[in-house]
């Protein structure tokens, strides 16, 4: 059974509610003046880290705008030791994203494999013509300076693949090493006998 | 001094308080209204908090083009915001700030009924502005301005009427100097009383009716344009100041406080006022508008009855002191 109030509670109720938040911290962000703190991965502008980029094609063909525009050209790398092979290497010509046609779904950053692509907080870039918005890879590039470092990880959270991979193999480099040092050493235990006999 | 100079510079004052206050107050609730719902308010006008916007908002509104509909009563039309605006100018003149002939801009002998009177005209503006707009919003608004009027003004009269016998006098000057400490607990229903039906009167929320926006788009205001809407809620404002001016001289003692008797009566007088402006502040900003009818049912069933105590009770004391 409901407390019988004390009529004009529910007014005086009221009264209070408008008085403490009046003693609060407003919540109006003051933009123009005061920029938004946006957290890393904001979905903002795309940046664009070239050297990662191996012209795979697969952030153009999974997007579902089509709004990624790709043109490279292959150039031969001349053999890395004598008598080797000659390698080819895809050289990226031009790399444009059409904002007016990118829904921000963060599709091409997710399937990036080699981490060239990223999303930037950055949201200031309204032009007045919608041709204006497609915007090439000196400006994805430009972007790519305002990606914030990744927020860390949780405690207990599982070890990030890429530091995974590169622990196994430091690992094994190491026990290789190891190998090798331990091969010598009996190597030269056996060898003074070899050079005494 | 000479008596001529004297009258124009009490004028003076009174006009300069009379186009300043206003201000002030729409400006505080610019500001008060924001924080209560969290928000800033106006930032930009005049650079410190947006101090000037209201001198912003004047500005635009002087620079409109002032419409009168083709079917309106031109003249009338024309005429409503003074009519809406006079009176509380009127009002302002007598009421007073501190204590001698010095602090008060006229003292009339038959102050409280010189004010009634004269705050009731000020309806009369909405009133004709709502019949003149040839507009049936308008006029909903008109008439409903017109029986808030009828239903609020007797519960004001009554509590009024309540303080006039406390004092012996219906002179504003004469019941501050009457005015005892514990008139504040004796009197206490007749102010609420007083204040709640000054607000039904000046239309403030939650008595808002005639002007419901969501209702009838804006009652009697809504075919006004420029500067004669300005002028419009430049009578709200300055109708803040004269009810919450008239409340703290009839109920709250005016110039008497705890200290500062000599010389800074009007202090407390301004302080009294300002408080009670941004009483009526917040009761806008916290409470949703009643429908016409509670609005009508709150007077006659609750506001009424309260007054009539509030005389029996007047009555009564009165009796047993004297």
């Amino acid at each position: 059974m409901p407390r019988p109030s004390i009529p004009g509670s529910g007014l005086a109720k009221g009264l209070a509610v408008t008085l403490r938040t009046m003693t609060k911290k407003t919540v109006t962000a003051q933009y123009p003046d005061v920029q938004p703190e946006l957290p890393p991965r904001s979905r903002g502008v795309i940046g664009l880290f070239e050297e990662n980029c191996t012209v795979c094609m697969l952030c153009a063909r999974e997007c579902p705008d089509w709004c990624i525009y790709i043109d490279s050209h292959k150039e031969t790398v001349p053999a890395a030791t004598p008598g080797g092979r000659e390698r080819s290497r895809n050289v990226l010509d031009r790399f444009a994203i059409d904002f007016s046609l990118c829904m921000y779904c963060g599709i091409c950053i997710e399937v990036c494999p080699f981490d060239a692509l990223f999303w930037s907080p950055e949201f200031e870039y309204a032009e007045t013509d919608i041709r204006d918005l497609t915007h090439e890879r000196d400006k994805l590039r430009e972007w790519m300076w305002t990606v914030p470092a990744p927020p860390a990880l949780d405690p207990g959270a599982e070890e990030p693949k890429e530091i995974a991979a590169a622990r196994k193999t430091a690992d094994k480099l190491a026990a290789a090493q190891a190998e090798a040092t331990e091969a010598t050493a009996q190597a030269e235990a056996a060898s003074p006998q070899e050079g005494e006999s | 001094m000479n008596d001529a100079l004297d009258v124009a510079l009490r004028l003076l004052v009174v006009f300069v308080v009379f186009l300043t206050f206003p201000l002030v107050v729409g400006q505080t609730e610019h500001k008060v209204m924001a924080h209560m719902q969290g928000r800033l308010g106006p930032m930009y006008a005049g650079g410190f908090h947006g101090w000037a916007q209201l001198v912003a908002d004047g500005v635009k509104f002087a620079q409109k083009e002032s419409v009168v509909p083709a079917d309106a009563d031109r003249r009338v039309f024309q005429l409503a915001p003074a009519v809406a605006l006079l009176p509380y100018l009127l009002v302002l003149l007598v009421i007073p700030v501190g204590p001698g002939e010095g602090a008060v801009g006229q003292s009339v002998d038959a102050g409280i009924f010189f004010v009634l009177a004269v705050m009731g005209i000020g309806v009369l503006g909405s009133l004709m502005a709502g019949w003149a707009s040839a507009n049936k919003y308008s006029l909903l608004g008109g008439l409903r301005t017109a029986a808030q009027l009828l239903s609020y003004e007797l519960p004001m009269l009554l509590t009024a009427a309540s303080v006039a016998m406390a004092a012996g006098t219906v002179s504003l000057t004469g019941i501050l100097d009457a005015f005892e400490w514990w008139w504040l607990p004796w009197q206490i229903v007749g102010a609420l009383v007083f204040f709640v039906a000054g607000l039904a009167e000046l239309q403030r929320p939650p008595f808002d009716m005639p002007v419901a926006d969501s209702e009838i788009i804006f009652g009697a205001y809504t075919e006004y344009t420029g500067l004669r809407f300005a002028l419009f809620l430049l009578a709200e404002y300055a109708g803040i100041v004269v009810l919450c001016g008239l409340t703290t001289v009839l109920f709250l003692g005016g110039w008497h406080g705890p200290w500062g008797a000599d010389g800074l009566g009007w202090v407390w007088t301004l302080l009294k006022t300002a408080v009670l402006a941004f009483v009526v502040i917040w009761l806008r900003v916290t409470y949703p508008r009643l429908r016409e009818d509670q609005l009508q049912k709150l007077s006659w069933t609750v506001l009424v009855p309260l007054a009539l105590v509030q005389i029996a009770l007047t009555g009564v004391v009165k009796v047993v002191i004297s």
